[in-house]
């Protein structure tokens, strides 16, 4: 008898090992920026040296540090927002409009909430802001749930819609009469979300942001609402058979979904720009939807992703004041990490095993 | 000489041996029964035969030669032909056209010279079916022809069928094993795959029996019997539940009146159907698959609105309701798709738990303790081999039915709705359900089984119910009820009186 020992690579569909699912972000950012190299390669700049001004610059110093958690407070709360509703399984892509909705919202009680103190004035903005995304977010998600109408058609769609409004508030009655500029008037002072580290921009509203994280996180693993959103979006006919009243679990995600994308725009107009401008977001609505979807719908996931971003944000900043390369890199690189990531998350369910296997001959 | 042989065949799925080094042979113009339980590996062995699957280790050789079979078409090369469970039919193209797919030489269809080509296949091997048909309107005893013919035509001289008569009423299987007689007499060689002894001792030549992934044995058929086969089959002479004395029901729990309900095509799947279970009896709902028991089992779930009629539980009526109202009323359902039941990517304790959610939450805040209790509670008790942090997807079939099985049956609920609660399950863990459902009727509660496995109906039901075409074509007390009777009504043969809700347990005929 003879024995004939070979080895055997075999792919098998279960769980990769923990040290490779660990691993699966830095390879994720590793090819990321060797593919995004091309394009720093074509803006004729070192990539090495642009990657030093990517991602190290803005941590060097005190200001852009802060100024990087400035950038995150809207990316940390359209994430959360988006999150919200993806785990529900209603692929809210409105999350633009509502923040838009909030941002509007903010910018009119910012001038008739003028008479209150702070303490009053703060919390009411921010409720009328919540209010204003999930009212912007409540007709997709009621012809959704009573008539089946896509809601992805329906979410992006509206975004244009309320950026045409934003577009008429500011050229028509919102003018405003100093300037001539299309900007709203100023909010009140009482109105301004204060700032929570002396000279520098950051302000409450990154309180905010993180505070929904939180909230996200705890509704999702400890609430029994958090369950029936979990089983809705994972299993819809399992979880209507066990008796989730879906309609209403994703109804109320989505009016919560367009909450959270409303208070994104409440602390951008309070917090930063103190006008209704027609730039309050550079597409924080989208970028909210891959910021979710890299942060695989958990809460903390969501969390690393959206400082990351307002990482890239800012480097992608210093990086073209720098070495000249165009500041739509940050954007470039941001897509690019969506496309590697959902190439290589797959290979999470997946192991190589090497066989090592005698046969008889 | 040995048409095929298979050699010390073994296939792994991960650890799970499902083949482990099995012989196997087939002589020409016989036909070889392959008997045993689910998952004993007969279907893996067989799909290894047509190329479906690769085998680990091991040598398959076809008259003499070594060869490899790769695919279905390596397969087919070499005249080895096989009809699945599943069929593999176009539905909207005729028969004519399902029989010649993949299989024409000419980049133009002549309908007429295929029609003609199959019109004479079907006479060659005398099995016939409309070649003009369209495969959607066929029966399934139609379907499976046009797949034995498919395979016929395309040369092949070795048949596998994969449980073929799992889907036939009784007249339909007497009608294939005739058609198989033929082929056998024509010289044809067949593989019978099978778990039904009745069937490998009427129609086979010999008989290799599979258990967990070896080979037992094999037998010629004329040399062995019924008992020998079982006890190589599940390894002890006496299986299945016995059968106690016929329980007559007491006041009724549930009852179906006139009710119709369309299918998700929106035609009539439910015809005014009527019906009482009582406390403390079985109704068994016998029929061939697809002839409205889905509808029925989603209409006392919740999960499909009557268009007419009421359902009444209890005193309270339900029709149209909610599935959280049929739980709440004390109905418990177990869904004849299993992964309706369970939300496959959460935890076995949040399953347990979600369909009574209220008394795992405080507040609005989730007791997880609780939950996890719950769930340990109830794994002992059910016996489900998982932990309580185990995603319900991870779990077999059988332990993913348990799951279902704790959740309703531990609420003591008053009704239970039975959809076929074995489906695919082993021997033991189909012993367990068929137990628990005993228990459920002792205690008191009216169970409602709809099952298209006939022994399962004759050995669990107090009464009998036969479902055709969406209509209660027939209901009779267990004691009346034969293989022979209810075939006949399952075929749509016969209509009995007694529907119509006027029938209980002493219904007399």
């Amino acid at each position: 008898m003879l024995a004939q020992r070979r080895l055997r690579l075999r792919i098998e569909k279960t769980g990769a090992p923990f040290w490779f699912r660990s691993l699966l972000p830095v390879l994720i950012l590793i090819l990321t920026f060797v593919i995004t190299a091309i394009f720093v390669l074509w803006g004729k700049a070192n990539p090495l040296q642009a990657y030093y001004y990517f991602l190290i610059a803005p941590l060097s110093s005190r200001v852009s540090a802060l100024e990087v958690l400035v950038k995150s407070t809207p990316l940390l709360l359209t994430g959360v927002a988006v999150t919200f509703a993806f785990v529900a399984g209603y692929w809210n892509i409105g999350a633009e409009g509502q923040l838009y909705a909030g941002a509007i919202a903010a910018a009119w009680l910012g001038t008739v909430l003028g008479g209150l103190p702070s303490v009053l004035a703060i919390p009411l903005m921010l409720l009328g802001g919540f209010v204003a995304g999930a009212l912007w977010a409540l007709p997709p998600a009621w012809l959704r749930v009573r008539w089946s109408v896509d809601e992805v058609v329906t979410t992006l769609l509206l975004n244009s819609v309320m950026l045409f409004i934003v577009s008429a508030l500011l050229n028509g009655p919102w003018r405003d009469p100093v300037s001539g500029w299309p900007q709203s008037p100023e909010i009140a002072a009482s109105t301004m979300l204060p700032k929570i580290v002396p000279r520098s921009r950051l302000h409450l509203g990154f309180v905010v942001a993180v505070l929904a994280v939180v909230v996200l996180w705890f509704v999702l693993s400890r609430t029994a609402f958090g369950l029936k959103l979990r089983a809705v979006g994972l299993g819809r006919n399992a979880a209507r058979f066990m008796g989730v009243p879906v309609e209403r679990t994703v109804l109320t995600a989505a009016l919560i979904s367009g909450g959270v994308a409303g208070l994104a725009g409440t602390v951008e107009v309070a917090g930063i720009h103190f006008h209704l401008i027609e730039a309050i977001s550079p597409g924080y609505g989208y970028t909210g939807i891959i910021i979710a979807t890299l942060g695989a719908l958990n809460a903390w996931g969501v969390a690393v992703s959206a400082l990351f971003f307002g990482l890239i944000d800012t480097g992608a900043q210093t990086l073209s004041r720098a070495m000249g390369v165009p500041v739509y890199l940050g954007e470039v690189t941001q897509a690019t990490m969506l496309l590697v990531a959902l190439a290589l998350i797959p290979l999470q369910r997946y192991r190589i095993r090497l066989l090592s296997e005698s046969s008889e001959v | 000489m040995y048409l095929v042989e298979m050699l010390g065949i073994t296939k792994r799925f991960g650890a799970l041996v499902a083949n482990d080094r099995i012989d196997f042979n087939l002589k020409p113009g016989e036909i070889h029964a392959l008997l045993g339980e689910n998952g004993a590996g007969k279907t893996t062995l067989m799909r290894i035969l047509y190329g479906l699957y690769r085998a680990d280790e091991g040598q398959i050789r076809v008259q003499g030669r070594n060869v490899h079979i790769r695919s279905p078409r390596d397969a087919l090369t070499l005249g080895i032909g096989m009809v699945t469970q599943h069929f593999a039919l176009v539905p909207p193209l005729t028969v004519a056209e399902n029989i010649v797919l993949g299989y024409t030489d000419d980049f133009r269809l002549n309908r007429e010279a295929i029609r003609q080509a199959v019109a004479e296949a079907e006479e060659r091997f005398q099995i016939y079916v409309d070649p003009d048909a369209v495969v959607q309107h066929l029966s399934v005893g139609q379907k499976q022809r046009v797949e034995i013919l498919k395979a016929l035509y395309r040369n092949a001289r070795v048949l596998i069928l994969d449980e073929p008569t799992a889907v036939l009423v009784p007249q339909e299987v007497d009608n294939l094993f005739q058609t198989l007689e033929r082929l056998r007499e024509q010289g044809f060689s067949i593989v019978f795959i099978s778990h039904k002894l009745d069937e490998v001792m009427r129609i086979s030549d010999r008989v290799t029996v599979l258990r967990d992934g070896r080979v037992v044995g094999t037998v010629p058929t004329a040399e062995t019997n019924e008992r020998e086969l079982a006890r190589m089959m599940v390894g002890r002479e006496t299986f299945g539940v016995t059968r106690q004395e016929i329980h007559q029901g007491e006041e009724p729990l549930l009852r179906l009146e006139n009710v119709w309900a369309n299918d998700d095509q929106g035609l009539p799947a439910l015809k005014s159907v009527s019906l009482t279970v009582r406390a403390g009896e079985i109704l068994g709902i016998a029929g061939v698959g697809g002839n409205g028991q889905k509808e029925l089992s989603e209409v006392l779930s919740g999960m499909r609105a009557p268009t007419r009629g009421r359902v009444l539980v209890g005193e309270r009526d339900l029709t149209g309701a909610e599935p959280v109202e049929f739980a709440d009323a004390g109905v418990g359902r177990i869904p004849e798709d299993r992964h309706e039941g369970v939300v496959a990517d959460l935890t076995v304790a949040e399953n347990l738990a979600l369909e009574h959610l209220d008394a795992f939450t405080r507040n609005g805040l989730l007791d997880r303790k609780a939950m996890l209790e719950h769930a340990e509670h109830l794994i002992r008790e059910f016996q489900i081999k998982a932990r309580p942090t185990d995603k319900a997807g991870k779990l077999s079939g059988g332990n993913m039915q348990k799951v279902i099985l704790a959740r309703v049956l531990s609420r003591q609920p008053k009704v239970v709705i039975a959809a076929q609660p074995t489906r695919g399950l082993d021997i033991g863990a189909t012993e367990y359900v068929r137990q628990q459902l005993l228990a459920q009727r002792d205690r008191g509660a009216a169970v409602l089984l709809i099952s298209e496995d006939l022994d399962e109906i004759l050995a669990l039901s107090d009464r009998i119910a036969v479902i055709y075409e969406g209509e209660i074509v027939g209901e009779l007390p267990a004691s009346e009820a034969t293989p022979e009777r209810l075939g006949l009504l399952m075929a749509g043969a016969t209509k009995e009186q007694g529907r119509a809700g006027t029938a209980t347990a002493t219904t007399s005929h």
